[in-house]
């Protein structure tokens, strides 16, 4: 009995984290969509629902009815396993994500390696899928993306160095709590610029959606899936991005901390200064979406590994060494 | 405890299960597959036994990285002809011997290993003890690695990066006439380099010398 109702209590947490993440999720597809149609002077979804709301379900009904192609050359396992590794590998890092100081999930020690390694094997979802196609274009895709998210991660995973120097903890709640005099944003502001150069392109985002190019390579990874299977790699994505937003808010943006701690602000409490944060970085993505061109393949190694690896490694030493100077090392 | 031991039987009968898929399934790109869920399940173990940041490092090296590139050089393989080469009936068998020697030999060392295993001397006293309780995996690791074992730890990544950049040196190859874009160049590229702007007189046209 007592294992049942600790069961029940979790099944409950998780169902009000999932939910709102989905519904955010199909909200975000609509934005994004009209923040691109208002830079090119367009209306965008402005028909089903106010403002447009609801297109985004209206689109996901219209994906659920739709028939589901299976290519006969397909690994058909695989081919059914990929979408749903890319939606699971999506919703399931959200666990650590916290709210506010006690509304998290799971609160456990080694939160942001957690939230590293689920976004490392996001890759699976996209070989999988390029792979199982057995088709070109789709593997090609699935080799690019493949490559582009591994070097991405990379500095990735130097910049989350250069946060927990700063914490002294893996707990994503320490992380957002030692920002409480100062986001890390300021100090550390060229480590955030990367950051989010190095999330669009961990998210397969313009102008790095070379995976998925339709120019050269159809739909990239996605060209031969259909109905509600191409809609878990559309919705995924979407998760992804959110996902990558509420990282970068956690960790130099003050997660769930208000920006100054005065009167009317910290009326307003936590979870809402988180998603605000989030749609701030989601607008930025967005808005890159809209005004930069797609880059060239070996552009994008070249500012991975030749570029941004390099800054960051320097940056880890300046600040270690910044730290260790003044004595700022945390010390717990 | 019960669902304790549910979790450890399950996670453990996966990677079992999964590890003799790795060498029984016949397709590669599925063998793996198969070793990912052995990794997963794996770590799973670990974290279930209070090892979280072994877990967690465990995922992120072998599978978000390792088994990439395994995946990678599987799937440039062509894989309907290996079937028909190493997998055909009479051949497996004389691999059969091979196999058992490879198997029993690191059988013995590992039973060796453990066997003469010798722990720190006051490890079980810093875990016990009721202050540092509190202190978190990564950081007693962090405590161990930094100081008792400080030139092993150095030494280890510096072989590392040594085989590194032997890898680098020995795969590196410059090739003749390929052309390649200088970045430099194309950045540093301005309007005056491209065009430029003439006084047409008529009816004597532009000489462009070049």
């Amino acid at each position: 009995m007592e294992y049942l109702s600790i069961f029940f209590d979790q099944v409950y947490k998780i169902i009000f984290l999932l939910v709102p993440v989905l519904v955010s999720v199909a909200m975000v597809v609509w934005l994004d969509r009209r923040v691109w149609a208002f830079v090119q002077k367009r209306q965008g979804p402005n028909v089903v629902g106010p403002f447009g709301l609801l297109q985004t379900i209206a689109d996901a009904l219209k994906y659920a009815f739709k028939e589901i192609i299976i290519p006969s050359s397909s690994n058909k396992v695989i081919f059914i396993l990929a979408p749903i590794v890319t939606m699971t590998l999506a919703l399931i890092a959200w666990a650590v994500i916290p709210f506010s100081a006690t509304q998290v999930l799971a609160d456990i020690n080694v939160g942001i390696l957690y939230l590293f390694a689920v976004s490392s094997l996001g890759v699976y979802g996209i070989i999988m899928g390029g792979w199982a196609s057995n088709s070109k274009y789709p593997f090609l895709g699935a080799i690019r993306s493949a490559a582009q998210m591994v070097s991405y991660e990379v500095s990735i995973g130097v910049i989350i160095i250069n946060v927990l120097l700063c914490v002294g903890s893996l707990n994503l709640n320490d992380i957002v709590i030692a920002q409480q005099d100062l986001w890390f944003v300021i100090p550390l502001f060229p480590m955030f610029v990367i950051f989010f150069i190095s999330a669009l392109a961990e998210t397969n985002r313009p102008p790095f959606d070379l995976p998925e190019a339709e120019a050269e390579l159809v739909a990239g990874y996605q060209t031969e899936y259909s109905g509600m299977m191409y809609a878990m790699f559309w919705l995924g994505e979407y998760a992804n991005i959110l996902l990558m937003c509420a990282i970068g808010s956690v960790l130099f943006l003050g997660g769930w901390l208000s920006p100054l701690e005065i009167y009317p602000f910290t009326l307003v409490p936590g979870p809402v200064w988180l998603i605000l944060k989030i749609l701030l970085l989601f607008l930025l993505f967005a808005l890159v979406k809209a005004i930069v061109p797609r880059y060239r393949y070996d552009q994008l190694m070249r500012l991975g590994w030749k570029v941004f690896l390099p800054i960051s490694l320097i940056w880890v030493v300046l600040t270690a060494s910044f730290l260790f100077y003044f004595n700022l090392l945390p010390v717990n | 405890m019960i669902a304790h031991s549910i979790f450890f039987y399950t996670f453990s009968i996966i990677a079992i299960v999964s590890a003799i898929m790795v060498t029984a399934s016949k397709n590669t790109v599925n063998s793996v597959f198969f070793l990912i869920l052995d990794f997963i399940s794996i770590s799973c173990l670990f974290i279930m036994i209070g090892a979280e940041f072994l877990g967690m490092i465990m995922l992120i090296v072998y599978v978000g990285a390792v088994a990439v590139l395994f995946l990678f050089v599987v799937m440039m393989l062509n894989v309907a002809q290996q079937k028909n080469q190493w997998f055909s009936s009479e051949d497996n068998s004389k691999h059969i011997p091979v196999g058992l020697i490879i198997g029993t030999l690191i059988f013995v060392e590992l039973t060796i290993v453990i066997g003469g295993w010798k722990y720190k001397p006051d490890l079980f006293d810093i875990n016990n003890s009721i202050e540092t309780i509190k202190v978190s995996n990564t950081h007693s690791l962090g405590q161990v690695l930094y100081t008792d074992y400080i030139h092993v730890f150095q030494i280890s990544g510096m072989i590392l990066l040594v085989a590194m950049i032997g890898a680098i040196v020995l795969t590196f190859r410059k090739r003749e006439g390929v052309k390649i874009q200088s970045y430099i160049k194309q950045i540093s590229r301005e309007r005056s380099d491209g065009v430029s702007v003439i006084e047409v007189e008529s009816n004597k046209g532009v000489k462009i010398d070049d």
